[in-house]
């Protein structure tokens, strides 16, 4: 399979590719998928007032799995936590070229956006 | 070096110059139909077939009137299951195959299953691939007609205890189908010693043409039958009609040829690469793992599961390198490989693995630019591994609750 340009560039220079502390302060933390199927992704998002300051990724998968991560960290950065809901499987669709076979990929890259967030949220709530 | 490196050999070979050559004045000038017994065109191309049918009966030890010509290894399987099936109905519904054939095996078998109310039953082979003769015996019942083993796994190389196969299906009975399409031209295939009665094997995966097969039937002891699946002029006694395509029985017979000659030197030389390539991966990698037998396996092959990482984002970290892999992502049917999880590997490491096929052309130094390479592609996607982390840091990845999707 011929993979975009686009695609093959996140894979080669992955962005924001790493991790924060788990317990650090204003860290939401996101684990989607599995290894019996292929892709797990850790999505973490840093929030301070509201905006989302940073963003890390690390990927098991394959490369659009890959690139959906990394183009999710690039997106996320500067958004407020609303803002950051909107992101939507579809535009990663759109703007990696994913064909459908790959469309899995982006499913979980919103998933793991949601489940950051979620945690942020959580975490919020309880340091109340 | 040239790139891309081609180390995908399971999956097809590059012509040797040598068997085009030898092809090449069969296309326009020597371009007789063999089939046609009046002028001399016809003869010729029927002499130059009757050739090519000794070179290659000669490499596998049996008759050049036992070989009929097919389009292929897939053909040659569907022929043999299908037509033994036909023609011995009456003496039984029952064929013994094994988890790991290759699809061209394991779907005709279900295609018969469904439509045709066959029974079949899936023998599981060993952690390393290989299929118990015992285990053919004990599933041998009175209506059991065809027992189906391949020579050698096409992922992971390794090769079944066809002899003894063959000498319980002698004992019993039963004849023996072998899907030979890795074995022949690589390891030593003696048809009469190892007790088969019908063997498909292909012309591309042993440096020769595309689109030519053949399907060794015994003649005598005992004298195998089949019905045709192809209808037509009745062309090789029968049981496969069409026209012989002689430009490339010529060229599989001199493919055969070249292999019969060059295999003593050849499997040395293929199996030292093979060796310095799985050393240099695996002393420089931790938690990578050989699928397959670590002896009986064949010379050019080597599978290995790098934990932690996928497969399809592994091959395109190499992509001046020609590889496979068993991952999911790289299949049409979004499953990770059945040869693997037939062995008890894992999903996770079945995602995991790489499948290098050495050939008569690969030198030492693709292979330790391979070596290199892989280390590098490896030791950076572990970096961007969740999972790489998670096992650092001392989760039992096991014991993780995953979302799935």
């Amino acid at each position: 399979m011929a993979y975009s340009e686009k695609v093959v560039d996140h894979f080669n220079n992955p962005r924001n590719m790493g991790s924060f502390k788990k317990d650090e302060d204003g860290v939401g933390t996101g684990i989607v998928g599995a290894p019996e199927c292929g892709d797990v992704m850790k999505l973490q998002i840093k929030v301070q007032n509201d905006t989302i300051v940073d963003a890390k990724f690390k990927t098991f998968g394959c490369g659009s799995a890959i690139a959906s991560s990394s183009l999710a960290t690039e997106w996320l950065k500067g958004k407020t936590v609303e803002q950051a809901q909107q992101i939507k499987n579809t535009d990663i669709v759109q703007e990696l070229n994913l064909p459908p076979v790959k469309i899995h990929c982006s499913v979980l890259a919103e998933d793991a956006i949601k489940a950051a967030l979620n945690d942020y949220k959580k975490k919020a709530e309880e340091t109340k | 070096m040239k790139f891309p490196i081609f180390l995908d050999n399971h999956s097809t070979t590059p012509m040797d110059p040598r068997v085009l050559e030898t092809m090449s004045p069969y296309f326009c000038e020597k371009f007789g139909n063999a089939a046609s017994r009046n002028h001399p065109f016809g003869w010729e191309a029927e002499e130059a077939v009757e050739a090519a049918r000794q070179q290659i009966a000669k490499l596998i030890h049996a008759d050049a009137k036992e070989l009929v010509f097919t389009s292929g290894a897939t053909e040659s399987d569907n022929l043999a299951i299908k037509g033994v099936l036909e023609m011995y109905k009456e003496k039984g519904d029952h064929i013994i195959t094994s988890a790991t054939e290759h699809r061209a095996v394991l779907d005709t078998a279900k295609s018969l299953e469904s439509k045709k109310g066959i029974k079949v039953t899936y023998l599981p082979v060993d952690k390393y691939g290989m299929v118990n003769p015992e285990d053919v015996r004990n599933a041998i019942t009175d209506k059991t007609i065809l027992i189906s083993i391949m020579m050698a796994n096409n992922e992971i190389g390794t090769i079944n205890p066809i002899k003894e196969i063959g000498k319980i299906s002698k004992e019993k009975g039963v004849l023996f189908h072998c899907d030979a399409t890795q074995g022949v031209g690589k390891i030593p295939v003696n048809v009469q010693e190892m007790g088969i009665d019908l063997m498909a094997f292909s012309a591309h995966k042993i440096y020769g043409p595309k689109g030519v097969g053949a399907l060794y039937v015994r003649k005598k002891a005992p004298r195998v039958r089949l019905a045709p699946i192809i209808d037509g002029g009745g062309h090789e006694r029968g049981m496969r009609s069409g026209t012989l395509p002689v430009p490339l029985i010529v060229g599989f017979g001199k493919a055969c040829e070249l292999c019969e000659q060059e295999m003593p030197t050849e499997s040395v030389k293929l199996a030292a690469l093979r060796d310095r390539l799985q050393d240099g991966i695996m002393k420089h990698l931790d938690e990578a793992y050989l699928n397959g037998h670590p002896t009986q396996r064949l010379p050019h092959n080597l599978n290995i599961s790098f934990a932690y990482v996928e497969g399809e984002s592994l091959l395109m970290g190499v992509k001046e390198i020609a590889l496979s892999s068993g991952s999911a992502c790289t299949s049409a049917t979004l499953e990770p490989s059945y040869v693997l999880r037939a062995l008890g590997v894992g999903s996770d490491l079945a995602h995991s693995s790489i499948r290098f096929g050495l050939g008569r052309f690969n030198t030492v130094e693709e292979v330790d630019y391979t070596a290199k390479r892989i280390i590098e592609i490896v030791t950076k996607l572990r970096e961007m591994s969740p999972l790489y982390e998670m096992a650092k840091e001392g989760i039992d990845l096991k014991s993780v609750q995953w979302s799935g999707h």
